[in-house]
């Protein structure tokens, strides 16, 4: 047997909750450069740790995403305006307070990063970015918002965040603060007190397809510590586990959230990633909108689809896809074994001609041709909070 | 879990049990424990020949591929069916139920090159600390 770890190196770099996730006997992989835990043996690993969030609660450090704040200076609606250039969703659509999905675009129409915007007042945002392009996107911002009258802050490092997941993510975190969680719209947050600490950010999102919420709190070792601990003993009573990045991926795939460098990508365009809801065409030009309008009456030579296996076998990343006949026609960006469907689910990109749900078609396992149906999408929809009983 | 010491391992962690004539072989504790919650196993047909060093069939976890590669030479006797319906016994008796295959040996002098169990277990913990270094 191969080993399934991937080679540590001295230069990756850690969160500040490095220290607890080894003393927890997290096993540790590297993720973009990222010393990162991948499940925790302790909570029984990574089936475990996916039925707990969308059975109960779990928590995930995603301290090593990315965090960017522009506001305007100078003359107001400056950083709005520079939000709008470098991000496809309408940030004048946004409340104070309010978030939406969105995603940064190369002029070709191509993905540089997706992103959480957040607005924060009336003249403040703060985009949430990925790991692995932390750099790369933070360059991109400050490049592309330099003719706007706004300052652009790195505070990556300046916070830890948690996310806390699942039906009883609520019931949690209720117990560490006092804002009034309920309250809180899905894709809202508010500021306030987490643990005693004043102004942290709490916001009713997330990357698992469950209800939760992920909190922004300061970076020191002390600080974040104190609050992971404090997350845990709180959710004791409703049996919480840490969560690591192995299952972070098998509920967004369930989901059919995208993940950069397989659903997306800067060979990718928007319309092939079905991501079309999330971009505003009509807001006014943005970057990447030209070569989308050109892509658009071009039409479509790939689409994103959801698969589900039915011979024995696990389509992977990266597999080939193919027809009746054994010809390429596709490849798969994310597939794994789906534990709360019992089954194996991918993602893929094929012809148009291919993505009609009922549609069979082949993955290539190891050398076998294996087959697989076009499923609805997502694979997993949580479900609906059970309707408040009318009084008759 | 105790690494029994009438097997003989490989340092891609793999075990080895001869009795009389026929050769049992599985994948230890230490690789079901890297490898996370087994989900599919796929294992050569009663009749295959297996070849030393060589593939002979794959265990998956929910997040990788690992392929598991014949100790000795031989020819597949029976492979262990159960683990079509439950491949989660590797997790849990990786040295006992949940055997991959057993297989009549070509050449039973070729296991004079794998490791005891006392050096296996050295074997391991010398690489989980240059893991974690």
């Amino acid at each position: 047997m191969e080993s399934a770890a991937t080679p540590h190196k001295s230069e990756l770099r850690k969160t500040p909750l490095n220290g607890l996730h080894r003393r927890l006997g997290a096993k540790m992989v590297n993720f973009g450069g990222w010393d990162m835990p991948v499940e925790y043996p302790s909570s029984g690993g990574l089936i475990a740790e996916h039925r707990a969030v969308r059975g109960s609660v779990g928590v995930f450090d995603v301290s090593h995403m990315g965090d960017i704040r522009i506001r305007s200076s100078g003359k107001p609606g400056g950083a709005l305006a520079a939000v709008q250039h470098i991000s496809m969703n309408d940030a004048s659509k946004l409340a104070i307070g309010q978030a939406h999905y969105s995603a940064m675009l190369y002029p070709e129409g191509t993905f540089v990063d997706d992103v959480i915007v957040h607005r924060l007042s009336e003249d403040g945002f703060l985009l949430v970015i990925n790991a692995g392009t932390r750099e790369k996107d933070i360059n991109w911002v400050r490049e592309n918002t330099k003719s706007f009258d706004c300052v652009v802050e790195d505070l990556s490092d300046a916070y830890t965040q948690l996310a806390i997941q699942g039906p009883r993510a609520v019931n949690l975190l209720q117990k560490l603060t006092d804002g009034e969680l309920s309250a809180i719209k899905n894709y809202w947050f508010i500021e306030g007190t987490v643990c005693g600490l004043k102004n942290a950010l709490i916001a009713r999102t997330g990357y698992t397809g469950e209800d939760g919420f992920e909190i922004y709190v300061p970076s020191d070792v002390a600080t974040s510590e104190k609050v992971w601990n404090q997350v845990m003993e709180a959710g004791r009573e409703f049996a919480v586990v840490p969560c690591g990045l192995g299952c972070r991926n098998t509920l967004r795939l369930e989901s059919k959230m995208a993940l950069y460098g397989h659903e997306i990508s800067e060979k990718i365009n928007v319309w092939e990633a079905a991501l079309d809801r999330y971009c505003k065409m009509g807001k006014g030009d943005f970057l990447g909108r030209a070569a989308l309008e050109q892509a658009r009456t071009a039409g479509l030579r790939r689409t994103l689809v959801g698969i589900e296996m039915i011979d024995r076998g696990i389509a992977r990343d990266e597999y080939c896809c193919c027809n009746e006949a054994g010809d390429a026609i596709g490849v798969v960006t994310s597939g794994s074994p789906s534990p709360t469907l019992g089954k194996n689910i991918a993602l893929a990109y094929v012809p148009p001609t291919y993505s009609t749900v009922g549609t069979v078609l082949y993955v290539e396992i190891r050398g076998r041709k294996c087959k697989a149906l076009v499923v609805p999408t997502p694979f997993y929809k949580r479900p609906k909070k059970a309707a408040v009983q009318q009084v008759s | 879990m105790a690494y029994p010491k009438n097997y003989r391992y490989t340092k891609e962690h793999e075990w080895i049990n001869v009795e009389g004539g026929l050769a049992t072989i599985g994948i230890t504790d230490y690789a079901q424990h890297e490898l996370g919650d087994v989900v599919f196993v796929e294992l050569p047909k009663p009749g295959a020949k297996i070849e030393l060093g060589k593939s002979f069939g794959t265990v998956e976890s929910v997040k990788a591929v690992s392929e598991i590669y014949a100790p000795a030479a031989g020819e597949v006797i029976e492979a262990n069916g159960e683990l079509q319906n439950t491949p989660e016994k590797i997790n849990t008796d990786p040295h006992g139920a949940a055997w991959l295959i057993k297989v009549r040996l070509t050449n039973a002098t070729e296991l004079s090159g794998l490791m005891d169990a006392s050096a296996y277990e050295a074997y391991i913990a010398a690489s989980g600390k240059e893991a974690s270094a």
